[in-house]
């Protein structure tokens, strides 16, 4: 079940040209802007430092700004009533939503890999690959999880797609992807240890710079774990809420 | 065996309207119902726009819950246990929503055969056999965003039975499709019915409902106002014939003075292109058709006619009346 539908999804999501340009070009948009900072006198290890933050931005972005609206695109279409209808758990059907969104992401990190290296001549060297494709892995699911846990809000509140627009931009800053959390103020810390692609930017960036990035890895994997387990909690009684609302058919 | 039991169901909504100074205000939408459904039955809800019609299919699918009342299908009640509900039932309605544009009318079917619990080694012969049912085949693979409107409700039924639903909710089907599309859908739902599966249907046709169902219960402002087959509501408005008047011009004067004729049950006005029709409803054993034409002095007239009263005329009278 959850394959065919992620399938589905990312069908859909690879055949709508207008989402197809923003998604080809805002990663490359994302890439410029950290090179151009950290081009002048930056040394390669700095670079690929901002070349790894930039592709999670791109990560981020699809996932937060997409996941959201896809259950509120879902309402407004008119299959959202259905996919309620269907006897299986709302969260089954809206988890393969927010992954395929996130898988989509995947794009952002290798675009802006290429994008460095033949564009700003950056020397992309990865220490460890296979770790490497284990964080970028862990990072993609566990923002997935951060899309379902904001789709299962929208199923109630039809509102609540903008918070994946209003998100985007704070977690960029937060989760420490173009600047060290550390340079922050002291309160922002406690704060990214919650969000889960601030673990999965260290754990790339380790991988990719020589260092160990399993605790990194297994940390993003448990915060991602704990919002679906939030999200399942939540779906039933966020469903009932919705029922009891006439919430799931308005536009 | 009752398939469907309804029993003082009611809803409302809440809305609420203003920005600054935010007021709520609580609609009836449903105001205590209560009918059943026996097995391989093909019953109507029948009833103007804002009836009620599509929130009490919607809480007996589980998409809203009842603010009272109570409702049972095929023995599971839609609040305790919707995922059981859900298994059994499939739901089609009308329009154009509903579907993936960008998907194939094929991987629409897919999909939903996932959601909907269809063994995937089943799932290739079910949609096959679907596609062939409502008459897409060949255009299966085709996107739905380049489907016409009858494409798209026939795709909606062959979605409402992948998983060979016990009962089927169809909320307006027939609603924009040419008149060749809606006969043929009226032979599939009846094809159905045939076949054992109990159909819950509403609609706005009145041919269309006693063309098909066993039983109609007209509703109105979310109250039942009268239940039984076509021919029981027909005989309701009585063995009277019904009088009709083409005017041009006002025919207010001219409706409320037939109205006030000895044997006249009702006398209303109906817009119908540029010209108004006068309809009056006599008492059975009443003969009114030239006191109604006495009645039409100063008035430009067109075709005249007297008929047996229709379901329309009992629908009319029934809501009317509400």
């Amino acid at each position: 079940m959850f394959l065919i539908a992620w399938l589905m999804h990312l069908k859909m999501l690879s055949r709508s040209a207008f989402d197809g340009v923003l998604g080809v070009l805002w990663p490359l948009f994302f890439a410029t802007i950290a090179f151009l900072m950290y081009g002048a006198g930056g040394d390669d290890a700095t670079l690929l430092y901002a070349a790894v933050g930039a592709s999670v931005m791109g990560i981020w972005s699809s996932v937060s700004t997409a996941a959201s609206s896809a259950v509120q695109r879902e309402r407004w279409a008119g299959t959202l009533e259905l996919l309620v209808a269907a006897p299986v758990r709302l969260p089954v059907v809206l988890l393969p939503i927010t992954t395929a969104m996130a898988t989509v992401g995947l794009y952002s990190m290798v675009a802006t890999l290429l994008w460095g290296r033949f564009l700003f001549g950056i020397d992309i060297r990865i220490e460890h690959p296979w770790l490497f494709a284990l964080s970028v892995l862990a990072t993609v699911l566990s923002i997935g999880m951060v899309g379902f846990l904001m789709s299962v809000t929208v199923v109630r509140y039809r509102s609540a797609w903008a918070l994946g627009t209003a998100f985007e931009e704070p977690v960029w800053l937060v989760c420490g992807f173009l600047v060290p959390v550390a340079i922050l103020p002291d309160w922002v810390e406690p704060l990214s240890w919650l969000l889960a692609p601030t673990w999965g930017v260290r754990a790339i960036r380790e991988a990719a710079l020589g260092g160990s990035p399993l605790p990194d890895v297994a940390l993003c994997l448990g915060v991602g774990l704990a919002y679906a387990a939030i999200g399942f909690y939540f779906a039933d009684r966020v469903l009932t809420s919705a029922r009891r609302n006439a919430t799931l058919s308005l536009s | 065996m009752t398939v469907i039991a309804v029993a003082g169901l009611q809803r409302s909504y809440r809305t609420r309207t203003g920005i600054r100074r935010r007021t709520s205000k609580t609609v009836e939408a449903v105001r205590g119902v209560d009918f059943s459904v026996e097995r391989g039955e093909l019953f109507g809800l029948l009833g103007p726009n804002g009836a009620g019609k599509t929130t009490i299919i919607k809480m007996l699918i589980t998409l809203l819950l009842p603010t009272a009342g109570s409702a049972r299908v095929l023995g599971y009640d839609v609040v305790e246990d919707p995922r059981e509900v859900r298994k059994r039932v499939g739901y089609v309605f009308g329009g154009e929503r509903g579907l993936y544009e960008r998907l194939s009318a094929r991987d629409n079917l897919r999909y939903f055969a996932e959601l909907y619990g269809v063994p995937p080694r089943e799932q290739g012969a079910r949609i096959g056999e679907l596609v062939e049912l409502v008459g897409l085949t060949g255009r299966e693979r085709e996107r739905v965003e380049g489907y016409s409107r009858g494409m798209r409700q026939r795709l909606h039924i062959a979605r409402g039975l992948l998983h060979r639903p016990d009962v089927l909710f169809l909320d307006e089907p027939s609603i924009g499709i040419d008149p060749v599309g809606a006969r043929e859908l009226r032979g599939t739902v009846a094809g159905l019915v045939e076949q054992g599966t109990t159909v819950l249907l509403t609609t706005h046709y009145m041919f269309e409902a006693d063309e098909l169902c066993d039983r109609i219960a007209v509703i109105a402002s979310g109250r039942i106002v009268a239940t039984g087959s076509p021919e029981e509501l027909k005989s309701r408005v009585g063995e009277g014939s019904v009088v009709e008047v083409e005017i041009f011009g006002d025919a207010e004067p001219v409706r409320a003075r037939a109205e006030a004729l000895p044997g006249v049950r009702s006398a209303i006005a109906e817009d119908r292109g540029q010209a108004q029709v006068l309809v009056v409803r006599a008492e059975p054993g009443a003969e009114v058709a030239q006191a109604v034409l006495a009645c039409l002095d100063g008035v430009s007239t067109g075709r005249v006619s007297t008929r047996s009263p229709t379901l329309e005329d009992a629908y009319v009278e029934l809501v009317g009346g509400a």
